[in-house]
């Protein structure tokens, strides 16, 4: 192990990388967004550089920011009827694929990211990239950089779509052999588009239409600090202190 | 005259009692050699991810132990210590310990079948059976606190579901248990849970040693083990390899050391590691941890046993009132109703937490945005991470080598699907 860096990895992030990376720190977990073009020669400084090390990369996972802060369920405002039922809604588990959220216009849905652990300095850091096409959402693929990463950015791929460019081998990993659209997607819809049983007449396995509903039994809803200020009231517990 | 000899395509798996669940292997072989190493996984996908976006936080954390489901109570670890960052609270110290005490016999409970099913397919039937039988003993402790033997959904965000019970179900007299062996079996099973737990610990390294007679000098697992599947500690940092994977490779590296949660920071134990990074070596790291797992728990129970207290935050918002509480006490009825409806909101923010769970790194990406089911979920699972790197280490080994690889990685499917 080596001697601990007299600043903190936020203040070394901001001295070597500038304004290429925007960092928060939030509970001393430290994040850093950046540009998909700057990513490869960000990721390899961070390997390679002794003040970061950042030797492993522990997961990339994909994000799908369709529908962000959106409730189906309005607790502020209150009609004469009482409250809004909370029965409507596009959140998961409500629509099929018929009726799936097609206004999908949102700046940057799709984001990869990814959780470093330098081993050498004891840190993690968070990397987040957002694909700037929503059509068509391409990252660079790290795999140059950490060769580990592979399962982790075709799982991206297979339940995101969203496309690492330079993998060496972009195929699906978790779902059936021929399966069509990217799960994971906001708007795909939970109860999933086919359903397989064996046919004991046809003596072979078929996929048919889902024949399930969506059903949803709790709606999903956003209370804000109110709640959580009555309850450290409450308690005394160290609520939001973060 | 030459001959063209070509290489052949062989399928291994998903049933195969070798693959560990729904492990499919496409192998490219040369002759007894494997070319190239193709693993087809999510054979055993759930979408347990999306599931959880579905539903309200508390309601996913039977989601985790279903996860890696012979290494429960850590997944269920990772995930409520996810929400409780987000939230900002803090489970009591007495539930801390309890954790930590469960974390450790989930631990051994994984390591044991690890070394069973591991010993049984390289050719060791009888580790298998006695691995269980202790097994069976934790399993009751398992079901003793939770109810469940395997899935135990016993850890909630602040704390945990209850407190340690009084009393360890006995064995009733049937015609395999009766007479002297009932009373033998019975005789941990007279005090509290603690005091069972406390007999058990006493006895185990005894069982330890056993299964260590039966493997550490057996000429044929050393020939099926050593100088197999040898990962350096660069090549297991590049392939994103943690836990004892990690570990045998010689590096130093152990969650509950370097960022203790829980009450890591106030037990004492240490960290084994490995020198060659071979098969052999991970199966000394693994022994050893389950060495070292049993001195946790054993400190663990005696703080319990004079530290009595709460093992739940008293916040109605993400507790559930006691029902005496809730006979006498509106508010208490109201929370009640609020917290197995609604749930509870958490403040949007994003968190990554990571408990050492007996195969690695298990680690919970958790995106709220502020209301009560998670935003995004995202486990990340060691069992995945460490077969990706499959194929580069099995590459020019023999077909047979690829089982014992199988086995060191310590793969549950639960865990590497999702």
């Amino acid at each position: 192990m080596s001697e601990p860096h007299p600043t903190s990895l936020a203040e070394r992030l901001v001295a070597r990388f500038g304004d290429t990376l925007v960092i928060s720190t939030v509970r001393n977990e430290v994040t850093a967004e950046l540009a998909a073009a700057d990513l490869i020669a960000v990721a390899t400084a961070l390997r390679d550089e002794p003040a970061f090390r950042f030797s492993e990369l522990i997961d990339l996972c994909g994000i799908d920011y369709l529908g962000y802060g959106q409730t189906e369920w309005d607790t502020e405002t209150v009609s004469g009827t009482g409250f809004s039922r909370g029965v409507e809604g596009q959140a998961q588990g409500r629509f099929n694929w018929a009726g799936r959220p097609r206004d999908t216009d949102l700046p940057r849905r799709y984001a990869a990211v990814v959780q470093l652990l330098s081993i050498e300095h004891n840190c993690r850091l968070r990397l987040r990239v957002f694909c700037e096409d929503d059509s068509l959402p391409v990252v660079p693929s790290l795999t140059q950089v950490w060769p580990g990463v592979n399962w982790f950015e075709r799982e991206a791929f297979d339940l995101y779509g969203i496309i690492f460019e330079g993998h060496p081998d972009l195929r699906r990993i978790l779902t059936d052999y021929g399966f069509v659209g990217h799960p994971f997607r906001k708007d795909f819809p939970l109860i999933g588009n086919v359903e397989v049983r064996y046919d004991p007449e046809l003596k072979r396995v078929i996929y048919e239409p889902v024949s399930i509903e969506p059903r949803v039994l709790v709606p999903r809803t956003i209370r804000d600090d109110v709640d959580l200020m009555q309850a450290k009231a409450e308690a005394a517990d160290h609520w939001r202190e973060n | 005259m030459a001959q063209e000899i070509q290489n052949y395509t062989m399928n291994f798996g998903p049933q195969h009692p070798a693959a560990h669940g729904v492990l499919r292997l496409v192998l490219e072989m040369d002759g007894e050699t494997i070319v190239r190493a193709d693993p087809h996984v999510g054979l055993l996908h759930r979408g347990t991810e999306k599931l959880a976006e579905s539903k309200p936080f508390n309601q996913s954390i039977g989601y985790m132990d279903r996860l890696d489901y012979v290494s429960m109570m850590c997944n269920e670890h990772a995930y409520v210590k996810a929400i409780e960052t987000l939230l900002g609270i803090e489970a009591p110290e007495r539930a801390q310990y309890i954790r930590t005490m469960f974390d450790e016999i989930t631990r051994i409970l994984n390591h044991l079948m690890w070394i069973g099913s591991s010993a049984l397919d390289l050719g060791a039937m009888a580790v298998f059976l006695y691995a269980f039988r202790e097994r069976e003993e934790l399993m009751d402790v398992y079901e003793a606190v939770s109810g469940a033997r395997m899935h135990a959904t016993y850890y909630r965000p602040g704390g945990v579901y209850r407190d340690l019970p009084d009393r360890m179900s006995k064995y009733r007299e049937s015609p395999w248990h009766k007479g002297k062996d009932l009373k033998r079996v019975n005789s941990w099973r007279e005090g509290s849970m603690l005091d069972f737990i406390d007999a058990f610990t006493a006895d185990f390294p005894s069982k330890v040693d056993e299964y260590e007679d039966l493997l550490t000098t057996n000429r044929i697992w050393k020939q099926r083990t050593v100088g197999i599947g040898v990962v350096s500690p660069e090549l297991a940092q590049q392939w994103s390899m943690t836990g004892p994977m990690l570990r045998g490779s010689g590096v130093e590296w152990d969650l509950r050391k370097k960022q203790p949660y829980a009450k890591y920071a106030e037990v004492d134990f240490d960290i084994p590691v490995g020198v060659n990074g071979d098969c052999y070596d991970r199966y000394l790291v693994r022994v050893e941890e389950m060495r070292q797992s049993n001195r946790i728990i054993r400190q663990c129970v005696n703080w319990l046993r004079a530290n009595p207290g709460p093992v739940m935050v008293k916040n109605f918002k993400v507790a559930p009132p006691s029902r005496v509480e809730m006979k006498e006490d509106m508010e208490a009825l109201i929370h009640h109703f609020k917290l197995f409806t609604e749930g509870y909101c958490v403040p949007a923010g994003e968190t990554y937490s990571a408990v050492e769970a007996p195969k690695g790194e298990f680690g919970c990406y958790l995106v709220s945005d502020g209301a009560n089911k998670p935003f995004r979920l995202h486990m990340r699972a060691p069992g995945f991470a460490h077969l990706s790197s499959m194929d580069t280490i099995v590459r020019g080994h023999m077909l047979a080598d690829a089982v014992a690889m199988i086995g060191t990685y310590d793969l549950v499917f639960g865990d590497v699907d999702r």
